[in-house]
């Protein structure tokens, strides 16, 4: 089926969206940024019918974890800052969520991503094992959230030693189990590229990046910093220019490496921005507050809209086009 | 995928204190019983309305929701039952509280003859309810339920106004002996309302929608959820039908939860 405009025929308007994600087909670019909404089978599912190619879950750990008191997350301006602390019912109990949220994913065409945490390499490998029992189409590996760092330390990604070594410890579960698995990186790192690199070569298949940026905001009547964990991540806008420099840094280092572009993205234009950097496919997270939870219907349309425009036919036309 | 799930979206929290917290003094203090007071900010939230909730932050205690109970000047009524609460009731007028929002969908019935029932210090976001309502010339109805007279608080206004107000002790010491559900079904059956708007604990709820579902009228009701972002990210407030109450509810309508069983 196709439709006819400016004399070329087009795909039809949701197969110009079509891509896929190491071997996963996606009908979209669009991921659900893990820690967004993620916390149930039944809003991956809600994810999904807001316009999800595909959903990540909220990160899991070896065992349960409250997470911070609030005030976890808000809107300072320019961009939201957030440490909800990962809160995360353990590995476990993640497990049975995930293959909930892969029974009523049925018949959406929208992958399931599951994303672990944890404080040592042979930890991350047990989480692991543990939710890839409810064979996810894609395990994502958060060697670097920014806010756990009094309980877990310095963060994995901080390092290509450190992602390397989380990443050498999970590949063997993850190729027993078939799952591709994408290492998630830091933005503030002095070479991403390289810590990218040395994450794949000891046996990641993908890479997603990136997190959100470290950052406090203080109140100056109180002079505390709002956050109870004091620091959070940065996310929205704020970081868009942050995600798109990681993210040509690590094309650059990686020609041939699926890549989840994440940070700041909140509209279609924002999108095509990032898979020119050189995403494969693009995270939304934030955008649910900036645009509602219906965003990435939104950017779905916007990006459609912006391809029809400018001629383009298939997603792999502007995915790297700055690196020409 | 079922159609019926989409959002009903509502737009992000606008004005002045939509962003990080903000600092505002507290002008008066109302002891309302013996156990909730009301705090009434030296600001004002123009565009705030009945139903809607904010997020108040004490540095270095924690931040809670509380549903609006005014927002000219902006009106928190709480009872001191947490670490939170317990904090906010040690403050003394002058001092301050930080505030963001508002945030989430709150009353936006339409009917003629609305029934409004608060449960606890759910009387104080329906009272204001009721103003807004009465200001618009609707003939609004009232129960208020506690577990004795000692609970019951907030009447006076409603007196001023002319509104009929139901008042229901379950221990019989004030108004009818007995909870909400009674008057109630007793207004709805004889039609003195024709729609129905509640905030109050869950199981009162529970049985306000049940009572709604019955008589086949238009209710919205506020819920109660541990908030945490506010803004739709985190997922923590999510409800038994799925919404995300911080940014579909904290009010939702009986009849869309009802659809999307």
């Amino acid at each position: 089926m196709g439709y006819t405009c400016r004399t070329i025929t087009y795909p039809r308007e949701d197969a110009l969206l079509t891509t896929s994600l190491a071997g996963v087909p996606l009908r979209n670019p669009l991921v659900l940024a893990s820690g967004i909404i993620g916390t149930s089978a039944t809003l991956l599912r809600r994810a999904a019918t807001l316009g999800a190619g595909a959903v990540t879950a909220k990160s899991a750990g070896p065992v349960p974890r409250i997470g911070h008191v609030n005030p976890i997350c808000f809107d300072w301006g320019e961009g939201l800052i957030n440490a909800v602390g990962l809160p995360n019912p353990g590995a476990a109990h993640e497990a049975a969520l995930l293959a909930e949220a892969r029974e009523l994913l049925q018949g959406s065409e929208t992958a399931l991503i599951a994303s672990i945490f944890a404080g040592t390499p042979d930890e991350f490998a047990q989480s692991a094992e543990t939710v890839l029992r409810a064979k996810p189409d894609i395990l994502e590996v958060n060697i670097s959230c920014p806010n756990v760092h009094d309980d877990f330390g310095e963060p994995f990604a901080a390092s290509c030693a450190g992602a390397a070594s989380v990443a050498a410890a999970v590949k063997p579960v993850c190729d027993a189990a078939g799952v591709p698995m994408f290492i998630k990186v830091a933005p503030n790192v002095p070479n991403i590229g390289r810590i990218a690199a040395d994450a794949i070569a000891a046996g990641g298949v993908g890479i997603t990046a990136i997190n959100t940026m470290p950052g406090m905001v203080i109140d100056i009547e109180s002079g505390r910093p709002i956050l109870t964990n004091r620091s959070g991540g940065v996310s929205g806008p704020a970081i868009k220019p942050i995600a798109v420099r990681a993210i040509y840094e690590i094309r650059q280092t990686l020609p041939d490496v699926p890549i989840i572009g994440t940070g700041g993205v909140n509209t279609g234009a924002d999108a095509i921005e990032l898979l020119m950097a050189g995403a494969t496919a693009v995270g939304v997270g934030s955008a649910l507050y900036y645009r509602g939870l219906d965003a990435m219907t939104q950017i779905g349309e916007e990006m459609v809209a912006w391809m029809q425009a400018h001629g383009v036919r298939q997603l792999s036309e502007v995915q790297n086009r700055a690196h020409q | 995928m079922p159609t019926n799930s989409l959002p009903r979206l509502i737009p992000r929290p606008e004005g002045a204190f939509a962003a990080a917290p903000r600092p505002v003094r507290i002008a008066r203090i109302v002891q309302e019983n013996y156990r909730i007071r009301s705090y009434l900010l030296a600001e004002t939230m123009p565009h705030a309305y009945p139903g809607q909730f904010v997020m108040a932050w004490l540095p270095g205690i924690g931040e809670k929701p509380f549903s609006m109970a005014g927002n000219a000047p902006i009106k928190l009524t709480l009872a001191a039952v947490g670490k939170f609460s317990e904090a906010v009731h040690t403050l003394d007028e002058g001092e301050t509280l930080w505030i963001r929002g508002p945030f989430g969908r709150g009353f936006s019935i339409e009917g003629e003859r609305p029934l409004l029932v608060g449960g606890g210090y759910g009387a104080a976001p329906i009272a204001w309810l009721a103003e807004t309502l009465w200001r618009r010339g609707k003939q609004p109805v009232v129960v208020l339920g506690g577990r004795t007279a000692d609970d019951i608080f907030g009447t006076e206004p409603f007196d001023r106004m002319g509104i009929p107000v139901v008042v229901t002790t379950e221990d019989g010491s004030q108004g009818e002996a007995g909870r909400v559900t009674a008057p109630v079904e007793r207004l709805l059956a004889t039609e003195v309302a024709d729609s129905l708007c509640a905030v109050g604990p869950h199981g009162m709820l529970k049985a306000l929608e049940a009572a709604a579902l019955a008589h086949r009228i238009p209710a919205q009701l506020s819920w109660e959820a541990f908030m945490g972002c506010a803004i739709g990210l985190c997922g923590m407030c999510e409800h038994e039908d799925g919404s995300l109450l911080c940014v579909e509810g904290p009010v939702l309508d009986v009849a869309t939860r009802n659809e999307m069983r």
